[in-house]
């Protein structure tokens, strides 16, 4: 009973963060299935957003603000990676990891900026500032209550890129991670595509990452770490579950959300039975090869081919 | 309408698989010919269109299109200007996309991408009956994904897709090569119609010697990256297939037993 009590009082935390992950969940569907580029940017400018949000918000900045600055930085990084790949030709996942290590190094700096010097953890108060989002409040029965507040961030932002999606620009980048050739052939400069796949995505997971440091209450170094995988694992759970249903494109942004706040249900109903946090990241890893590998070895192995059986088996 | 000057390419120059594809390549094209291009493998028929089309810079020469030198524009650039049809039906269109989207696309080729909205209401409208004129059935499955297409209705949507907005060169590379007989002549039917219809000025590429001579109003032949036969009007109609091997025999001598299957 008091098993269930507690994974009970669990929920309301799981789906929060899962709605700040799935945003992340967002920007790396941005990449991973329309760009068709793995984009292991995300791991260190989830902690970029993270960390300009908490200092600015420190520095006396509205956090409206803050979360805008953080999503602009984001975009940067991820026009460095898109720079690196298209303009310098390096490999794109090479291109993400090299952004990313650097930004370990720009993360440092950022937090350490207005604070007195390098910080590895920079708390932030929900007491002392005004946050948007606050994990203290996440099973308050009021307007600040950091779900309502991050399900109409989640609807205006789906909403939003479906616009943009549906738009000339946003069609020449679906046409752009559907076939390179083609989208050349048809005038489209697949270089400048990838270079705003690569921002918007990195400027969602900023912002993800800006939510994600108010609502824990601090921004820290190894925030981002292991990102892309959180991130991917919402993608494929949301597409596991729902893409014999979910056609629209809205939609199929909906299900990596909603596949990030399975992910973090799950992941809360292993620790409580028993689970060591030490090995979550392990575990996330697992589930996230496994979910890769078995539609690769139905499509090796398992080929349906239309076989008939012998006539005894069916009179 | 086209002219490739001196134009020369080295793939891998300076390693063990260095290859010539164009040595010292001419060709003007006037305003409407319809061009075929013949030619053994290897004898750079593609290694041009794509030098045309800019998929890699050449080594040098100069390649003019409708009085503009468009040597240095980029591959993205230039398709303004030209609409191309693939050997594989899988590169000319975008297979995760629906086919009204694949058209819309290609209804841009030239124009800046902006946030308006990416198919137009009136444009659907149009591409369904666009659609209808291929008699495949497609305008009513104008939200289907591409990927679901076969190989000959990929073909067919690609055709359209270079030509809706008219271009001032049509490149087909083999775009029937990879389809099976009765299909590849329904496309290249289709190529022909389109072509007339718009007098689009066309280079078309092809392994089947009665083709090349039954379409287009002029035939070249090409060996070792440039042209060593270029006929026209009367004469081209009244070749005949053994006349064409007879040329290719004089040129390429030694090489020729190879190539003979290639050409039949």
């Amino acid at each position: 009973m008091d098993f269930l009590t507690s994974l009970i009082n669990s929920m309301p935390g799981a789906v929060a963060q899962g709605l700040i992950w799935g945003i992340m969940a967002i920007g790396v569907y941005i990449t991973y299935r329309i760009l068709d580029v793995a984009d292991l940017t995300v791991d260190g400018s989830l902690g970029t957003g993270g960390a300009v949000c908490v200092v600015l918000v420190l520095n006396g900045v509205p956090v409206g603000v803050a979360l805008l600055a953080a999503t602009l930085v984001g975009m940067l990084a991820g026009l460095v990676t898109g720079l690196f790949h298209t303009a310098c030709g390096i490999p794109a996942i090479l291109a993400g990891i090299l952004t990313q290590l650097a930004l370990y190094s720009v993360n440092l700096r950022i937090m350490g900026t207005g604070t007195g010097g390098g910080k590895a953890n920079l708390p932030i108060s929900v007491d002392k500032y005004s946050l948007l989002v606050s994990a203290r409040y996440v099973r308050a029965l009021a307007a600040n209550n950091p779900i309502i507040v991050l399900v109409i961030f989640c609807a205006i932002l789906i909403g939003v890129l479906y616009w943009f999606f549906g738009t000339e620009m946003g069609c020449s980048l679906r046409a752009t991670g559907a076939n390179q050739h083609m989208a050349r052939a048809q005038g489209i400069n697949t270089n400048v595509t990838i270079v705003l796949g690569l921002m918007v995505s990195n400027g969602l997971v900023a912002l993800a990452g800006g939510l994600l440091a108010q609502y824990q209450g601090f921004s820290d170094i190894n925030m981002g770490r292991g990102a892309i995988v959180i991130g991917l694992a919402a993608v494929i759970i949301g597409e596991v579950i729902f893409s014999k249903i979910f056609r629209n494109f809205a939609l199929k942004l909906l299900a990596a959300v909603i596949g990030a706040i399975i992910y973090y249900i799950v992941m809360n109903f292993v620790l409580r039975m028993g689970l060591s946090t030490d090995d979550l990241k392990l575990l996330t890893a697992l589930v996230v090869a496994v979910f890769l590998t078995i539609p690769y070895w139905k499509g090796k192995y398992f080929t349906k081919t239309p076989v008939k059986k012998g006539g005894k088996d069916n009179a | 309408m086209l002219e490739i000057k001196n134009v020369y390419k080295t793939f891998n120059a300076g390693t063990v698989n260095e290859k010539v594809a164009l040595k010292d390549l001419n060709l003007t094209l006037e305003d409407g010919d319809f061009v075929t291009v013949i030619g053994g493998n290897g004898a750079g028929k593609s290694t041009m269109l794509n030098a045309v089309a800019g998929v890699w810079p050449v080594d040098m020469g100069k390649i003019i299109i409708d009085g503009q030198d468009v040597t240095r524009l980029s591959e993205h650039k230039r398709a303004k200007y030209i609409g191309r049809v693939f050997q594989d039906p899988m590169m000319g269109t975008a297979a995760t996309m629906q086919i009204d989207e694949n058209l819309a696309l290609a209804a841009r080729r030239g124009l800046a991408r902006t946030l308006k909205t990416g198919i137009t209401k009136k444009e659907h409208e149009e591409y369904y009956e666009l659609l209808k004129t291929l008699d495949l059935g497609l305008e009513n499955r104008m939200t289907s994904k591409v990927g679901l297409l076969s190989g000959g209705q990929r073909q067919a949507v690609t055709l359209l897709m270079a030509t809706l907005k008219k271009p001032k060169l049509l490149l087909l590379d083999e775009h029937t090569a990879a389809l099976d007989p009765k299909t590849a002549a329904k496309v290249l039917t289709l190529s022909e119609k389109i072509v007339e219809e718009n007098h689009l000025t066309t280079l078309m590429i092809t392994h089947n010697m009665k083709d090349a001579i039954k379409y287009g109003n002029r035939l070249i032949m090409m060996y070792e990256g440039h042209v060593i036969y270029d006929v026209r009007g009367e004469e081209k109609k009244n070749l005949q297939v053994s006349d064409l091997l007879k040329r290719f025999e004089q040129v390429s001598d030694g090489g020729f037993a190879n190539d003979r299957m290639l050409l039949s």
